[in-house]
């Protein structure tokens, strides 16, 4: 008689439940027959670098650093604009300089624009109405 | 306590006679007990915390590498979290701002646990031991198995420094009398930690470990 084809999930089955088992007993067992556990404060602790954890880990944290991303977004993707022009700078007519001077003066205006309106303030003092 | 491995009561190993043992591997039988396997096993893969502290960090640093290459004595694993370590490398000036961490690390590591005083700085304060800042060696707080000297010491004299520990490992017993501390129920796991005071580090040492030897001046 042939065994069943889905036999071997079965063996499977009892391998994987037996195979993290056995060295989980053995630790048991010999914490139970040779080594004292220990345990105290310090070495429960959860923070292990050494220093001891202040505060709660649950803070509430401000959702307005969406702001500062999109600001370093578009700085930074002016770099890529700004490489190039200034690896060809010596060979640019004037026109060319003037063009990357408006770019460069669009882009001021909207940092002077996002600072004034306090998008630049980390943690934003609630203005009173 | 049950007993582990073959023990009289007075604490002496009873051990298997070389000359059958060494008759019986020719004939590819190995015989051994609990505690040789036990210590075998640990001294040859110990691992050691990654931290360094001062220049003798960067010795540290090239034993582990491939020139020295501690992985030889399994060494190699050098683990970031005090919790898969069972070696402090203390290696370099200790501080006395540095000092309550290094305590508080150490009480974090899980037992059995050693530590290696690497270089004059962590034995006794070494240049610096006049100074205002720095601990006059580490073992004013935590037990010290193997001391370096050196300044710092070449990366030979912590290889040579690893195979003591080893050998101490090996020495170690499980049951008995003379058993190894750390399977002690009421040897502490825990070592208090100094407070880093106004003038000195409070207490300034830990008087159950640290007992200096007392010279009597004639």
């Amino acid at each position: 008689m042939t065994p069943d084809p889905y036999f071997f999930l079965v063996i499977f089955a009892g391998v994987a439940l037996v195979f993290p088992l056995m060295p989980l007993a053995a630790a048991w067992l010999w914490r139970r027959l040779a080594q004292p556990p220990k345990p105290g404060p310090q070495k429960n602790a959860t923070y292990e670098c050494g220093m001891e954890s202040i505060g709660d880990a649950q803070v509430q944290f401000q959702s307005q650093y969406y702001l500062y991303c999109i600001i370093f977004l578009i700085f930074d993707v002016e770099a890529i604009f700004l490489v190039p022009f200034a690896v060809a700078f010596t060979g640019l007519p004037f026109g060319a300089f003037l063009a990357i001077l408006v770019f460069l003066l669009l882009l001021l205006e909207g940092l002077v624009w996002a600072w004034s309106k306090g998008c630049l303030d980390w943690a934003r003092i609630r203005k009173t109405a | 306590m049950p007993r582990l491995g073959a023990h009289s009561e007075n604490g002496m190993t009873e051990k298997i006679d070389e000359g059958l043992r060494s008759e019986l591997q020719k004939r590819g039988v190995w015989v051994t007990s609990t505690q040789e396997l036990y210590n075998w096993g640990r001294r040859n893969s110990i691992w050691p915390l990654q931290f360094g502290l001062a220049c003798c960090a960067i010795e540290m640093i090239a034993t582990a590498a491939s020139r020295y290459d501690l992985a030889r004595f399994g060494g190699e694993v050098f683990r970031p979290s005090p919790r898969q370590a069972d070696l402090m490398i203390v290696a370099g000036t200790v501080t006395k701002k540095m000092a309550p961490q290094i305590v508080r690390l150490y009480n974090q590591m899980p037992d059995p646990k050693y530590v290696i005083s690497m270089g004059a700085c962590a034995i006794s304060g070494g240049p610096f031991k006049q100074g205002y800042n720095v601990l006059k060696g580490i073992d004013r707080f935590i037990p010290v198995d193997v001391y370096i000297p050196g300044c710092p010491p070449r990366p030979e004299a912590l290889l040579h420094a690893f195979m003591e520990l080893q050998q101490k490992i090996k020495d170690q017993q499980l049951s008995g009398k003379n058993k190894a501390p750390h399977l002690a129920r009421e040897q502490p796991s825990e070592f208090p930690v100094p407070a880093f005071g106004a003038h000195d580090l409070e207490p300034s040492k830990n008087p159950d470990v640290f007992r200096p030897p007392h010279l009597e001046r004639t």
